[in-house]
C-alpha cells in the first residue's frame, strides 16, 4: 500500500499541492470557457488524478534509480505518461461532454477540444513530476531503513565481540591454570613465573585486540598459540597442535576472537576427554576472493560432552552474519574421531568495514 | 607394633587428568606419614580399575575426566569410602554433598586448605560411614536424563548410550542391560534405573522391564489377558496390564501428533 494513503495529515497536504495546480489550470482554459465551465471540469479533473499520480509509486518501486539501465526508466516512465496523459484528456472531454447536458454549460464539449493538447501534455508533466516526487520519496525510505539496519548491526556486533570477550576467559581455563601455577611453585619456580608471563601475556593480547574492529589472522595465530602454550603446562604431551597456514592468508582482516574459541572448543570437548590426547590442527587457505579456515580435531564420539559445542558456535554464526551477511559460513561436520569446524569468510585485505 | 602402625595407614587414590594437579595432591600428602599413596589415576577408567582391586580408604577425585567423570566413577565403585572431590568447577557442590562427598576442593586451594579436608577425611575414616545410597539418582543433575549408563564388570567398565539400551529386565538386586544382543548386570533396582530414563523414550511395560520405545515392532496378545511386545530384533517381553494401559496411552499420544 502507498505510504501516503496511510498518512492522512501526509495525504491531505499532498492534496493541498493539488490545488495552485488546479487554479493555473483553471485560468489556462478560462479565455475559451467561462470561469465557471473550467472550474467545474479541472477541479474533479485534478482531484481524480491526485490520486491516479500516486500510482506512480508502483512503477518507481519496481524500477529502483540505482539499478535499472536509463533506457528502461525511459520507457517505463514515457509509455506510462503518455498513457495516464491520454486518459486524463479522456476524462477532461467525458467530463465536458455530461456537463454539456446542463443548460448553462451547455457547448463546452465543443469548446473543450481546443484545449486537449494542452491537457494531454499537463497530464504527462503532471505524471513525471510525480514520478520525480516519488523517487525522492523511495531514497528517504531506504536512507531511513539503511540507518535502521547499520545501528542494529553495530549494538550486535558490540553485543558479540561482549559476548566473546566474556566467554573468551572462560573462568575454569584461569582456575586450572592458576591451580598450574600454584602447583609449580614447589617443584619447579621458575616454570611457575614462566606460566605467570605467559597468562599475563594471553591477557593483555585478548584485551587489545578485542576492542578492534577487525585484526589480521597472524594476529589471531600469535593469540591462539599464546593460549596453547599455557594449556600445554597442563596437558603436556596429550595436547597436540599441527598449522598449515598459508602465507598468502596471514594479513588477511577477520573479527578479533573469531578463531581462538574454537581452539578452546577442541581442547575442551577434544582433547580433554581423551585419555592419550589427540591433535588440533589449523589450516587456513585462500580461494581467490574468500578464505577457507578449516578447526580440525580428534575427539571421542562416546563422550557426552563431545558434540556440546553448540552455543559457542552460535555465537561465531551471528558474529559472521553481522558482519559479512550472507558471503560469510560456518560448518560442523565429524569423519570418524574427527571434529571438523571449517569457516569461509570474505578476503579482506584493508580492513575496510564492512 | 611397626606392623600395627603399618596397618593402621590410610591408603589413598589420587583421580585427576592434569599431571601437575596429581603432583600437587602428592606433594601436600607427602607431609603426612600415616597417609599412602596406592594408586594416580588419570582418567575415570583407570580410577574405577585401581580402587575395585584396591580398595582404598581415601579417595581425591577430579570431575571433569576423560572417559568417565567423577559422579559416573563414584556410581560404579560406590561411595563406602571418604570422598573429597578436587575440582575447578563449583556447580557440582550440591551433587558432592547429596552423595555424603567428605569435602569439595576448588582449584586452586591453599595448604591450610587441603589440611582442612584431609582431617574431615580422617575424621569420617575414624567414625561411622554413611551408608551406601541409591547413587545413581543423586548424583545425576537434577531434571535431566541419562544420556548414557555406565555398566562394570570386574575392573572392566562397559558404557552404553541410552539409544543403544534394547530394554531392562529387573533380576533381584540387578537390572540386566541388554543392549545389540549382549546383556550387562548393574547392581541398581530397576525403579531407580526407570528414573534415569528419558520416558518419552522408555516405558516400564511390567514389573520387571523397561523397553526402548523405538524397538518395539507389534504388540500381540498373548493369553485372555496378556500381552507381549515384539522388538526389532525378535525379542518378545512380557507386558502387565497396567503396562499395556500405558503403551497404549503412549501409542495414542504419538498418533494424536
Amino acid at each position: 500500500m502507498h505510504p501516503l494513503l496511510t498518512h492522512p495529515r501526509q495525504l491531505g497536504l499532498y492534496l493541498l499541492a493539488w490545488l495552485p495546480l488546479a487554479a493555473i489550470l483553471t485560468h489556462s482554459l478560462s479565455d475559451g470557457l467561462t470561469w465557471a465551465a473550467a472550474a467545474a471540469i479541472t477541479v474533479p479533473l485534478c482531484l481524480v488524478y491526485a490520486f491516479v499520480c500516486l500510482a506512480a509509486w508502483y512503477p518507481c518501486r519496481a524500477t529502483p534509480l540505482e539499478k535499472s539501465g536509463f533506457l528502461k526508466l525511459l520507457l517505463t516512465h514515457l509509455t506510462a505518461a503518455a498513457l495516464l496523459g491520454t486518459y486524463w484528456t479522456y476524462q477532461a472531454k467525458e467530463l465536458a461532454i455530461g456537463l454539456a447536458h446542463w443548460s448553462r454549460f451547455a457547448g463546452v464539449d465543443q469548446r473543450l477540444t481546443k484545449y486537449y493538447p494542452l491537457l494531454w501534455i499537463t497530464g504527462v508533466l503532471l505524471y513525471v513530476m510525480s514520478v520525480t516526487f516519488h523517487y525522492v520519496l523511495l531514497a528517504e525510505q531506504a536512507a531511513r531503513e539503511a540507518q535502521g539496519r547499520a545501528l542494529q548491526a553495530q549494538v550486535l556486533a558490540r553485543d558479540a565481540e561482549l559476548k566473546a570477550l566474556r566467554a573468551q576467559v572462560n573462568p575454569h581455563f584461569l582456575f586450572n591454570c592458576l591451580h598450574s601455577i600454584s602447583a609449580l611453585t614447589a617443584t619447579d619456580a621458575a616454570k611457575a613465573r614462566e606460566m605467570c608471563i605467559l597468562l599475563a601475556d594471553f591477557l593483555r593480547t585478548t584485551l587489545r585486540l578485542g576492542g578492534k574492529e577487525t585484526i589480521t589472522l597472524e594476529e589471531e595465530l600469535v593469540l591462539i598459540r599464546g593460549y596453547l602454550a599455557i594449556e600445554k603446562v597442563r596437558f603436556g604431551a596429550r595436547l597436540r597442535m599441527e598449522e598449515e597456514v598459508h602465507n598468502d592468508t596471514t594479513r588477511l582482516q577477520l573479527p578479533p576472537l573469531l578463531l581462538q574459541p574454537l581452539i578452546e572448543n577442541a581442547i575442551r570437548h577434544g582433547i580433554a576427554n581423551l585419555p592419550e590426547g589427540g591433535v588440533i590442527r589449523l589450516s587456513a587457505q585462500r580461494n581467490d576472493d574468500a578464505v577457507s579456515i578449516l578447526v580440525e580435531n580428534s575427539f571421542d564420539p562416546d563422550s557426552p560432552s563431545s558434540l556440546k559445542t553448540g552455543l559457542g558456535l552460535d555465537n561465531i554464526r551471528q558474529r559472521l552474519h553481522t558482519r559479512y551477511g550472507g558471503d560469510a559460513s560456518i560448518s560442523v561436520r565429524t569423519e570418524g574421531n574427527c571434529f571438523l569446524v571449517s569457516l569461509r569468510l570474505p578476503a579482506d585485505e584493508n580492513g575496510v568495514k564492512a | 607394633m611397626m606392623n600395627d602402625a603399618a596397618e593402621k595407614k590410610i591408603r589413598a587414590v589420587i583421580v585427576d587428568d592434569e599431571d601437575l594437579a596429581r603432583q600437587m595432591l602428592r606433594e601436600f600428602l607427602s607431609s603426612h606419614a600415616e597417609i599412602e599413596i596406592v594408586a594416580e589415576c588419570a582418567n575415570g577408567f583407570e580410577a574405577v580399575k585401581a580402587v575395585t582391586e584396591l580398595k582404598p580408604d581415601l579417595l581425591f577425585l577430579d570431575i571433569q575426566m576423560p572417559k568417565l567423570d567423577g559422579f559416573e566413577v563414584l556410581e560404579l565403585i560406590g561411595t563406602d569410602r571418604a570422598i573429597v572431590f578436587v575440582t575447578a568447577f563449583d556447580e557440582y557442590a550440591i551433587r558432592a554433598f547429596d552423595i555424603h562427598a567428605v569435602d569439595y576442593l576448588l582449584k586452586p586451594f591453599s595448604a591450610d586448605r587441603f589440611e582442612t579436608a584431609l582431617q574431615r577425611g580422617k575424621e569420617r575414616l575414624g567414625g561411622k560411614l554413611p551408608a551406601p545410597s541409591e547413587l545413581s539418582s543423586s548424583a545425576r543433575p537434577p531434571a535431566k536424563y541419562s544420556e548414557r549408563i555406565v555398566v562394570r564388570d570386574g575392573a572392566r567398565v562397559h558404557i552404553i548410550p541410552i539409544a543403544k539400551l534394547d530394554y531392562a529386565e529387573a533380576q533381584d538386586d540387578y537390572v540386566a542391560l541388554s543392549t545389540a544382543g549382549k546383556k550387562h548386570l548393574k547392581q541398581q533396582t530397576i525403579s531407580s534405573l526407570e528414573g534415569v530414563l528419558d520416558p518419552t523414550l522408555f516405558l516400564r511395560i511390567h514389573r520387571s522391564y523397561i523397553v526402548n520405545l523405538e524397538r518395539v515392532t507389534k504388540i500381540e496378545p498373548y493369553s485372555k489377558d496378556n500381552h507381549v511386545v515384539v522388538l526389532s530384533n525378535g525379542t518378545k517381553l512380557p507386558v502387565s496390564r497396567s503396562g499395556y494401559a500405558r503403551l497404549r496411552e503412549f501409542l495414542d499420544q504419538t498418533r494424536a501428533k
